[in-house]
C-alpha cells in the first residue's frame, strides 16, 4: 500500500511535466523540422530561437514590461492592502462587512466584461498602453485577494500584542513596521504571492490596454501566433521563457507556502 | 477577536477603496449605461430600456453558449474536485518529497494563460504534438482543430492539467492541519481508512474544499484565455464559451448594447452562485 | 484488564544516538498490578508522553519489551492490544451525534445493535451524558467533549488499560476539580488498570495509587504519594513534589556522617559509599524546625498564606526555606535550625545513599 502511494504524486507530476517538456522541446528546433519531423527531443538542437528573443527588442522588451507591472501590482496591492486588512482584522466599523463582501465580489465579474469599458475608460484617462494602465487594472481582483489573505493572517495574531506595545510606548507606526509587521512576514509572503502570480498570468486586460510600448509578453506571443506562418519554434522559446520568473517565486516562496496555507485565512 | 468600534478605521480602508473602486465603478457604470441603449456607432446612443435584456434573454446563441458553459464547468467541477483531493491525499507530509511535489505541482499555475494555451495547441497537434501523435498512432482519429468531440476533450484535459494543483494545494494544507491525535484515536477505535476519510478528514477540510469549490466555478465559468488561444473557440462553435462569445460580440461586432446586457447577465449569475457559497462558508464561521 | 510489565525500555527518535540526550527513554523498567490507578509524573519532555504511547502501540521502542499479562505485545498495534486513550484535547467525530460517538469503537468491533445500545447507555448514564446522547457532539463543551472520548473507551469491556494523556490541559480550572474527581471515582467502580500522564504533581498524587516520577528519561521513583513525600530517592522528586519542594544543599560525607555547615548532622541514612563527585543533604521545609542551638541562619523573609508561614532564610551554603504553622513565633535576625533526623536525607550524585 506504502509503495502505492507514491505512485499517484509521481504518476501526476509526469503529467503536469509532459507539456512543459514539448514546450522546451520544442524551443531548441527550427520551425522546418518542428514541422517536417516528429521526435522526442531536437534533432536538430539549436539555439536560435533564444536568440531572436534575446537580441530583437519587439520581444524582450515584452519580458520586461510584464515585468515592470507586475511588480508595480504587487508592491501597490500589498501597500493598500496591508492598512485595509488591519482595520478589518481589528476594529468595527459602519459597512465593514458589506464593504468586505463587495471587495469579494469584484473577483467574480468576468474580466471579459471588462474588456471593453476598460479599453474607454483608460483612454479616456490618458492612460492607454502604459504600464500603470495595466498595473491599476490589476488591481481590480488583486488587491480584495491581499485584503482576503492579509486579515486571515492578522486575525490570527492577537490583539494582545498591540496593547502591549502601546503599553510599553510604541507609536503606532513603530508598532505596525517594527513589530507588527515581522509577525506576519510569512502571510506577506504569500500575498505577494498570489497578486504576482494572477498579474503575470493575466492576458485579457494586458492585451486590451496596450498597444506597443507596454505590451506584455503574453500579448506579443499571440501576435506571433495569429500571423501566417507559425514560427512555431519561436513561440515555444518565447512561452518557455515565461515560466522562468514563476518557477523563481516559487523556489523562494517554498517554505512560507507550506507554512503559510495551513494557517491564516486556509 | 474582540473588534473595537472605531469608524476612523475608514481611513486604513480607503487607499483599497479607492483602487478598487476606480476600477470596478467606473467601467461598472459603463456597461450598465451601454446595456439600456444602442449605439449608432461615434457615440450616438437612444434609450432603448430593456430590449438588449429580453432579446439576450432569449436569444439563441446566448442560451448555446450558456449552455455550454454550464456543462464544461460542471465536467470541470467533477474531475478536478475528487482528482485534487485524491492526490492530496497520496502526498508525502513530510521528507525531501515535500517542497519537491509543491514546487513542480504548482508550476502549471505560474504560467501565462496564453502560454498554457498555446503549450497545449503544440502539444495536441494531430502530427506534431506529442499528444496528437500519440493518440492517432495508437489509433484513434485524434484531430481537435476539426472535429468537435476531440476539442472538448482537449480543452477540458488543458483545463485539469492547468488547475487541478490549486485543488491539490489546497486540500493538502487543509490535511496537513489535522492534528495526529485524530488519526491514533481513530486507530484505537478500530476505524477503515474509508471511516478515516468520512468521519475525520473530509469534515476538517470543509472550509478549504469550499474555497476550492468557489475558486474552481469562478474561474471556469469565466474562462477565455485558454480556450481562446487552444481553439478560437472552434471548431466552429463548439468549444465558444461564454466569455469568448461574450469579446466576440463585444470587440468583434462592436454590439455594444447587447454585449453590455449580456456582460450584467453574465455577471449575476455568477455573483448569485458565490453568494450562495459565501452564505454556506460564512454561516459555520459565525457558528464555530 | 491485565498486569503491564515494560522490560529495559528505550527510545530515541533519532537514527542515531550519540549520547544521552538522543535518548527519549533510558532503560524503563516497570510492574505494574492489575486494576491500579498509576500516574506518571514529571516535567515536559521527560519521556512520559513517549512512554505512554509505546504502551499503547502508537510508537514502537527502539529497544525492550512490552508486556500485557506476560504476553509480549511489543510488535501490536493499538486494537490488537485492547487499550484506550484519552489525549490533551478531546478528540471526537464532529459530524456524529454523542451517541454514534460512544458507538463508534463498538460499531467497528462488530456488535450487534441491542448491545451496542445497552453498552452506550449505560457507559452515558455513567458520565452523565444521557440527556445529550441524541446532539450533535460538536456543540459540546471542552469537558462534555472530552468526557465523550473518555467514554469511547470506556464501552469496550474488553479493555486491558486506560490511558491518559495530560487530559485536562483544556478544561476550565473550575471544571478541573469535578473531573478529577469523578475520574477516581470512575476508577472505584469499574476497576480498570489507569495510566495517567501529568505534569501537575496535584492531579498524579490526588488520582493515583502509585506514582512513577520520571526525569529525563529515567524513572527516578516508583511510590506511593507519601513515600515520595517522605522519602524522595532522587533529588529531582525532592524538588518537583511538595510545595515548597525540599532544601538541598551542598554537604560533605565525613566519617560515614553527614557534615553541614561544619557541623555533623544526624540523619536517616547509613552511609558506606563515599566516592560521589556531588553530595548533598537534604529536608523538606516541613520537617525544620527552630531551637536554640543548631545550624546559623539568617532570616529573609517571612510569607504567610493563611494556612502556613513560608520563611526564607541564608546560610553559608545557601538558602533553607522552613514551613511553619501559622500560629508559630517567628524570629528575626538570627536564628537556629535543626533537621528532624527522621527525614534528613543524604544524597550522592544526586541519588539517595543508603
Amino acid at each position: 500500500m506504502k509503495k502505492i502511494k507514491w505512485l499517484v504524486p509521481t504518476i501526476y507530476i509526469i503529467f503536469l511535466m509532459l507539456p512543459i517538456y514539448w514546450l522546451l522541446n520544442m524551443s531548441f528546433k527550427t520551425t522546418t523540422e518542428i514541422i517536417n519531423v516528429y521526435s522526442l527531443w531536437p534533432q536538430d538542437f539549436t539555439l536560435d530561437n533564444y536568440k531572436t528573443i534575446f537580441t530583437d527588442s519587439t520581444w524582450y522588451m515584452g519580458y520586461v514590461n510584464s515585468i515592470i507591472y507586475t511588480v508595480i501590482n504587487t508592491l501597490t496591492s500589498v501597500a493598500a492592502a496591508l492598512p485595509a486588512a488591519y482595520a478589518f482584522s481589528r476594529y468595527k466599523f459602519l459597512g465593514d462587512k458589506h464593504l468586505f463582501f463587495w471587495l469579494l465580489t469584484n473577483r467574480m465579474a468576468p474580466p471579459a466584461v471588462f474588456a471593453l469599458p476598460f479599453f474607454q475608460f483608460y483612454s479616456s484617462v490618458n492612460l492607454f498602453d502604459t504600464h500603470i494602465a495595466i498595473a491599476l487594472s490589476h488591481c481590480l481582483f488583486n488587491i480584495p485577494l491581499a485584503v482576503w489573505i492579509l486579515e486571515g493572517f492578522m486575525s490570527a495574531v492577537p490583539k494582545e500584542l498591540d496593547e502591549t506595545a502601546y503599553v510599553d510606548g510604541y507609536s503606532f507606526g513603530r508598532f505596525f513596521f517594527k513589530i507588527f509587521i515581522p509577525t506576519i512576514a510569512a502571510g506577506i509572503g504569500i500575498t505577494m504571492f498570489f497578486c504576482f502570480m494572477f498579474s503575470w498570468v493575466e492576458l485579457l486586460l494586458a492585451k486590451t490596454l496596450t498597444a506597443t510600448i507596454a505590451k506584455p509578453i503574453a500579448a506579443i506571443m499571440t501576435r506571433t501566433s495569429s500571423t501566417s506562418g507559425y514560427e512555431l519554434g519561436l513561440l515555444a522559446a518565447a512561452g518557455s521563457l515565461t515560466i522562468i520568473p514563476g518557477a523563481v517565486v516559487i523556489y523562494f516562496v517554498r517554505n512560507y507556502i507550506a507554512k503559510g496555507f495551513a494557517m491564516g485565512r486556509v | 477577536m474582540n473588534k473595537t468600534l472605531n469608524q476612523k478605521a475608514w481611513y486604513f480602508v480607503i487607499p483599497v477603496f479607492v483602487l478598487v473602486a476606480f476600477n470596478a465603478v467606473v467601467p461598472l457604470m459603463t456597461v450598465v449605461n451601454y446595456s439600456f441603449q444602442e449605439t449608432f456607432g461615434s457615440n450616438v446612443f437612444a434609450w432603448e430600456g430593456t430590449r438588449w435584456f429580453k432579446e439576450i434573454l432569449h436569444s439563441e446563441r446566448f442560451h448555446a453558449s450558456l449552455g455550454r458553459q454550464a456543462i464544461f464547468t460542471f465536467i470541470i467541477l467533477i474531475i478536478q474536485l475528487p482528482l485534487g483531493i485524491a492526490i492530496a491525499l497520496t502526498m508525502p507530509k513530510k521528507g525531501w518529497g515535500v517542497p519537491v511535489c509543491l514546487i513542480l505541482m504548482s508550476m502549471p499555475l505560474l504560467i501565462p494563460w496564453n502560454v498554457v494555451g498555446a503549450m497545449w495547441n503544440i502539444f495536441a497537434l494531430p502530427d506534431i504534438g506529442f499528444l496528437g501523435n500519440s493518440l492517432n498512432s495508437i489509433g484513434f482519429d485524434y484531430n481537435f482543430t476539426q472535429q468537435s468531440g476531440d476539442a472538448w476533450f482537449t480543452t477540458i484535459l488543458m483545463d485539469v492539467w492547468h488547475w487541478t494543483s490549486l485543488v491539490v494545494l489546497l486540500s493538502y494544507a487543509g490535511l496537513n492541519s489535522i492534528q495526529p491525535a485524530y488519526y491514533q484515536a481513530a486507530e484505537i477505535d478500530g476505524a477503515s481508512r474509508w471511516d478515516v476519510f468520512r468521519y475525520i478528514e473530509l469534515p476538517k477540510m470543509k472550509k478549504v474544499l469550499t474555497l476550492a469549490i468557489l475558486l474552481r466555478f469562478m474561474d471556469s465559468f469565466m474562462i477565455y484565455t485558454e480556450p481562446f488561444v487552444l481553439t478560437g473557440g472552434g471548431p466552429g462553435n463548439a468549444t465558444n464559451f461564454l466569455s469568448l462569445d461574450l469579446v466576440k460580440m463585444a470587440l468583434g461586432q462592436f454590439d455594444l448594447g447587447p454585449a453590455a446586457a449580456m456582460s450584467l447577465i453574465y455577471f449575476l449569475i455568477v455573483l448569485l452562485v458565490c453568494w450562495i457559497f459565501y452564505s454556506l462558508m460564512m454561516k459555520d464561521e459565525g457558528r464555530a | 484488564m491485565a498486569k503491564i510489565t515494560l522490560k529495559k525500555l528505550s527510545h530515541s527518535y533519532l537514527t542515531k544516538q550519540n549520547n544521552n540526550s538522543d535518548w527519549a527513554l533510558r532503560g524503563v523498567d516497570i510492574d505494574w498490578k492489575d486494576g491500579g490507578a498509576y500516574a506518571l509524573l514529571g516535567p515536559s519532555g521527560c519521556g512520559k508522553t513517549t512512554l505512554l504511547n509505546i504502551i499503547s502501540g502508537l510508537l514502537k521502542p527502539t529497544k525492550g519489551g512490552v508486556f500485557f499479562d506476560d504476553k509480549d505485545v511489543t510488535t501490536l498495534n493499538p486494537v490488537e492490544r485492547d487499550i484506550a486513550q484519552i489525549f490533551q484535547f478531546p478528540v471526537i467525530y464532529d459530524t456524529m451525534t454523542v451517541y454514534d460517538n460512544l458507538a463508534f469503537p463498538l460499531k467497528n468491533r462488530g456488535l450487534s445493535e441491542t448491545e451496542i445500545d445497552a453498552k452506550v447507555k449505560e457507559i452515558g448514564a455513567m458520565l452523565e451524558l444521557t440527556p445529550t446522547l441524541n446532539n450533535k457532539a460538536s456543540g459540546l463543551t471542552a469537558d462534555g467533549k472530552q468526557k465523550i472520548s473518555l467514554g469511547r473507551g470506556l464501552v469496550r469491556s474488553d479493555v486491558n488499560v486506560i490511558m491518559f494523556d495530560e487530559p485536562l490541559t483544556v478544561i476550565d480550572p473550575h471544571l478541573k476539580w469535578v473531573l478529577r474527581s469523578k475520574l477516581k471515582e470512575l476508577h472505584q467502580k469499574i476497576n480498570r488498570t489507569m495510566i495517567y500522564v501529568t505534569h501537575d504533581q496535584i492531579e498524579a498524587l490526588t488520582f493515583a495509587d502509585q506514582v512513577v516520577v520520571m526525569h529525563e528519561g529515567q524513572i527516578v521513583q516508583t511510590g506511593t504519594p507519601v513515600e515520595l513525600f517522605e522519602k524522595p530517592k532522587h533529588t529531582f522528586v525532592g524538588h518537583f513534589i511538595g510545595s515548597p519542594g525540599m532544601n538541598i544543599l551542598p554537604c560533605e560525607i565525613k566519617n560515614g556522617q553527614i557534615n553541614f555547615e561544619g557541623k555533623t548532622l544526624p540523619s536517616n541514612t547509613s552511609i558506606k559509599k563515599t566516592n560521589f563527585s556531588k553530595t548533598q543533604v537534604g529536608i523538606r521545609p516541613e520537617f525544620v524546625n527552630f531551637s536554640k542551638e543548631g545550624i546559623e541562619v539568617k532570616i529573609k523573609r517571612v510569607s504567610d498564606t493563611g494556612r502556613h508561614k513560608i520563611i526564607d532564610t541564608e546560610c553559608k551554603s545557601g538558602s533553607i526555606k522552613i514551613l511553619a504553622n501559622a500560629a508559630d513565633e517567628i524570629p528575626s535576625g538570627n536564628a537556629h535550625i535543626t533537621f528532624d533526623q527522621k527525614y534528613t536525607y543524604a544524597y550522592g550524585d544526586n541519588w539517595i545513599i543508603e
